[in-house]
């Protein structure tokens, strides 16, 4: 019995022995192969391991945002809360408390880009002065102390010194902010007093949110409640469609892959052909010859998958993706610059597995098997 | 349909296993009209060397099924974040009615597809091969339950809304919900656990016995089967609890998760491994009086309970081991 | 005893090249001694000489090796029996280029996984009984004409078969190298290896060892 099994084992090591050997003497027939292969394998693997650092990052920053926001609607439009709504909302029972944000977007002519304009409840810089993220810094050469001069809502000139630059490591969603003061804020903006731009509930037991959110539509019906795990909801599902999105673009590719994989294995030279004559003439049965080549497309999809998967992961966790992040990410002009945090994963292998490893091992069965079936006697003819 | 690559690929690999087994069963249905050994001629030839072929791709669709029952679950729990009150895979297999008959039909394919070649490695032993038409008929019935499986994922996965609220494991698999799942649930754990360890026994003791008497083959087949479904079901409604030192929480997929060790896996490949075994050694009792294949099956009867019953043991070991590490104490004697 | 039955051998049935390499031949042989398969070109000798080493079925007709009927079984176990009781040596020698010489003399024994060691020591022991363990380690390609069709029976030999096959083993030497071979060969049968050649080399078939000619034409038996 065991010794059945040690045979069973033995025979393969010698199967995959010889396809080794077969391999290494042939080098420049698989190199083609080896390196399309490769590199499926890292365009995929590139795609798939950056939107999912973009989506533990996000998810990352998301968890210290606020459970349920209040937002008003006119028209169906998000318009500015008036202040008072604070008051009845936080008499709904579950809600613990509650303030008002004030936030906006301001484009840049000089620039030519959108900042993120936001007032932090805690501590925010005094008026006259600003705290920048690292986008706007680098983009408009400011550091601290300069002052950073921007057209306000009304024509005027506003100028706020720079006090601080916020911490590289979220920079992905911190690249294009600008905190300030809420009266340089309502100033800049022309705000009316008393209004703010959403309202932000805490609700004491998170399993209750759902339900709070009810009561608010009840009792101010041109309100809109959101939910901290809709926002991340709706970021997964948005990875995953880009992720989606990109497969299905190099889906194409990988058909012409799989049709490579197919034609080389079709395609043997005479001597491969006269190789596995001799194989069978002396011994070797069908099914030992399918194994052998079996193994050699195994090792080369390791390797591609090693080299593949390797490459990608230099690319996307130390060189930033810079071949993908402008498709990826998914805004423009202030590309944060970040260096996502290394992770491996099952799904992600196993997903990569089944789109490289997969299609290439089942281009080559037939082929394969079509060489193996090759006639014993066709040596002697 | 959400457009993520892991349900592209596993839609991918359904479709490829479904072309790949509709290939094979049509050259089995050649095979079942054209096959006559005692001929010499070059049809007969091809047709022998079609086996091979045949063969191969079978043995290629069911690994590549027990891959694709990995990423289904990996892949159901990564949705879970997707939808309102999933808290892990069941809760997106719950999402409509298509999830769990989509994972059962994986399974069932794997076991089929792990039967079939169990059943063509003792034919293809003997020189006359007597199983060809048995074999090539389950092929035929094979064939379509993959192409059913492909298209009951597909229909999962297209009626997948991520706004749907559904209900997690802790619905589904706690004692207040309904349904079977919740039935399974609300076993009491030292029912269920009292059950395992007699199904243990009975499926070790018959394995024992076939693997020393020679007889018994077919009862140990059954009785697999039933140690497999009584397995399962005390999985959920017992071992987890013991795994998650927690009265309440019955999923069988966060098993799988690291901050379980991964138990997951110890628990379920060695059951499924061992019940395909004997599933296999049970089935090809139904030939053992034939001429060419009694010593065939004698022997590789043997072997195969041999590896099963290393399996299951694996399975009950670890079993009683979560059970008696574990910090949760249900009740006091 | 090796036993043919009214064995034809058609090549492309039913097809416009159809071939009929062999027909209707009933032969009796002796598994031990040499003998020889005679005929020009063309014969059938080779056809012969494939069915009866389990490399191809006949097309009607049987064949048994010692009462067992091979002519029936499945591609698979016809593999088997010829592992188990032929060696080939066959008129190109057809080593496997870029392999070394010891790599090709074991590749036989692969499917049969034997101890790697056990096997390495067999092929050996075969490389210095035919002088060849100094260029173990060369590639096929660089063997001389004598040292590859050593490599060739010593490859021949390695899975131990009661029975040599040679298919027109001299018709690419000089005739030095052609008696080399046939003192090798009939050293191998005295140690009881039964021998079948097939050949239309006067310096085999007119060999004093050879204990019997058959001769073939347009694949018949004519005595």
């Amino acid at each position: 019995m065991i010794q059945d099994m040690r045979a069973v084992l033995r025979r393969q090591r010698y199967l995959l022995e010889y396809s080794l050997a077969a391999l290494a003497r042939r080098p420049g027939k698989h190199l083609l192969l080896l390196s399309v292969y490769a590199l499926i394998v890292f365009l995929l693997s590139s795609t798939l391991l950056f939107t999912q650092a973009m989506r533990q990052e996000s998810a990352r920053v998301l968890a210290e945002s606020p459970e349920l926001i209040v937002q008003r609607l006119v028209a169906g439009r998000h318009d500015l809360i008036p202040a008072h709504y604070l008051a009845s909302l936080t008499r709904i029972r579950g809600v613990s408390d509650g303030h008002g944000r004030l936030w906006g977007y301001f484009y840049d002519p000089a620039v030519r880009a959108n900042y993120t304009l936001m007032v932090p409840r805690l501590d925010p810089p005094p008026a006259g002065e600003i705290h920048l993220g690292a986008g706007v810094a680098r983009t408009r050469g400011l550091g601290l102390g300069d002052y950073l001069s921007l057209r306000s809502a009304r024509g005027e000139p506003f100028a706020p010194r720079v006090t601080g630059v916020l911490d590289g490591r979220t920079e992905l969603v911190s690249s294009d902010l600008i905190l300030m003061h809420p009266d340089d804020f309502r100033h800049f903006f022309a705000l009316p007093p008393e209004h703010f731009t959403d309202l932000v509930l805490e609700v004491r037991n998170p399993r209750e949110v759902r339900k709070v959110a009810e009561k608010i539509i009840q009792a101010l019906p041109d309100t809109r409640p959101i939910l901290r795990e809709e926002i991340l909801r709706t970021y997964d599902a948005v990875f995953g469609w880009r992720q989606g999105m990109v497969f299905l673009v190099l889906s194409g590719a990988l058909l012409a892959f799989a049709i490579l994989a197919w034609d080389r294995a079709a395609g043997l030279s005479a001597e491969e052909r006269r190789e596995i004559g001799i194989l069978k003439a002396i011994g070797w049965e069908t099914r030992e010859v399918i194994a052998m080549k079996l193994w050699e497309g195994a090792a080369l999809s390791l390797m591609a998958f090693l080299i593949g998967y390797l490459l990608a992961y230099l690319h996307v966790f130390h060189l930033s993706a810079t071949l993908f992040a402008p498709v990826l990410k998914g805004w423009a002009v202030l590309y944060p610059s970040f260096t996502p945090t290394p992770f491996i994963d099952g799904l992600q292998v196993a997903t990569l597995f089944f789109f490289t490893v997969f299609p290439y091992m089942v281009a080559i069965l037939i082929p394969i098997w079509r060489v193996a079936i090759t006639d014993p006697d066709q040596v002697m003819r | 349909m959400p457009l993520n690559p892991a349900i592209l690929a596993l839609n991918l690999v359904s479709l490829t296993q479904t072309l790949m087994l509709l290939l094979a069963a049509s050259l089995g249905v050649q095979i079942l009209r054209h096959w006559d050994l005692s001929s010499g001629s070059e049809r007969q030839l091809a047709l022998e060397r079609r086996t091979e072929l045949i063969a191969t791709l079978v043995a290629w669709v069911c690994a590549g099924t027990g891959l694709a029952l990995l990423l289904f679950v990996y892949n159901a729990e990564q949705l879970s974040t997707q939808f309102v009150g999933a808290m892990c895979a069941t809760g997106v297999l719950n999402a409509n009615v298509w999830g769990w008959p989509a994972l059962l039909l994986k399974l069932g394919l794997f076991f089929a597809g792990a039967v079939w070649l169990i059943l063509s490695r003792v034919d293809l032993q003997a020189p006359d091969h007597p199983l060809i038409r048995p074999k090539y008929g389950l092929l035929l019935l094979i064939a379509p339950m993959a192409l059913v499986e492909t298209l009951v994922q597909w229909g999962f996965f297209s009626a997948l809304n991520p706004d749907l609220i559904t209900s997690c494991c802790g619905f589904l698999f706690g004692p207040e919900g309904a349904g079977v799942a919740a039935e399974v649930a609300g076993l009491d754990p030292a029912a269920s656990l009292v059950a395992l360890a007699l199904s243990g026994l009975a499926v070790l003791a018959s394995g024992l016995n076939y693997r020393l008497r020679g007889r018994g083959g077919g009862l140990f087949g059954l009785l697999a089967v039933a140690a497999c479904l009584v397995a399962l079901v005390a999985v959920v409604s017992a071992v987890a609890l013991y795994v998650y030192e927690h009265p309440h929480h019955h999923c069988p997929f966060c098993l799988l998760k690291g901050g379980h060790g991964f138990i997951g896996y110890w628990l379920y490949l060695p059951l499924l491994g061992a019940t395909a075994l004997a599933v296999g050694v049970g089935l090809m009792q139904v030939w053992r009086a034939h001429p060419s294949l009694v010593t065939i099956i004698a022997l590789e009867g043997r072997r195969l309970t041999t590896i099963a019953l290393v399996l299951f043991t694996i399975f009950y070991a670890v079993a009683a081991w979560a059970v008696l590490t574990s910090n949760l104490i249900l009740w006091s004697t | 005893m090796i036993q043919l039955d009214r064995v034809d051998k058609v090549y492309n049935q039913g097809r416009h090249n159809e071939v009929w390499a062999v027909r209707d031949v009933s032969l009796e042989l002796a598994t031990r001694g040499i003998t020889v398969i005679k005929g020009p070109s063309g014969s059938g000798k080779t056809s012969l000489l494939a069915m009866i080493g389990c490399l191809a079925r006949p097309t009607r007709g049987r064949i048994h090796l010692d009462g067992q009927l091979l002519s029936g079984l499945p591609e698979r176990f016809m593999t088997r029996v010829r592992r188990a009781t032929f060696g080939f040596i066959f008129q190109r020698f057809n080593l496997i280029r870029g392999l070394t010489l010891i790599e090709n003399v074991m590749l036989p024994a692969y499917p049969l996984a034997p101890d790697p060691r056990e096997l390495h020591e067999r092929a050996m022991r075969l490389l210095r009984q035919f002088r060849l363990q100094a260029r173990a380690n060369n590639k096929a390609e660089w063997l001389s004409g004598g040292e590859a069709q050593r490599a060739a029976i010593c490859r021949a030999l390695i899975n131990q078969p009661r029975i040599l096959i040679a298919d027109e083993p001299t018709a690419n030497l000089d005739s030095h190298l052609a008696s080399e071979l046939m003192e090798l060969i009939t050293q191998l049968a005295e140690r009881g290896s039964g021998i079948l050649i097939s050949s239309h080399d006067p310096l085999v078939f007119e060999h004093e060892r050879v204990a019997r000619v058959v001769q073939l034409r347009d694949g018949r038996v004519c005595d």
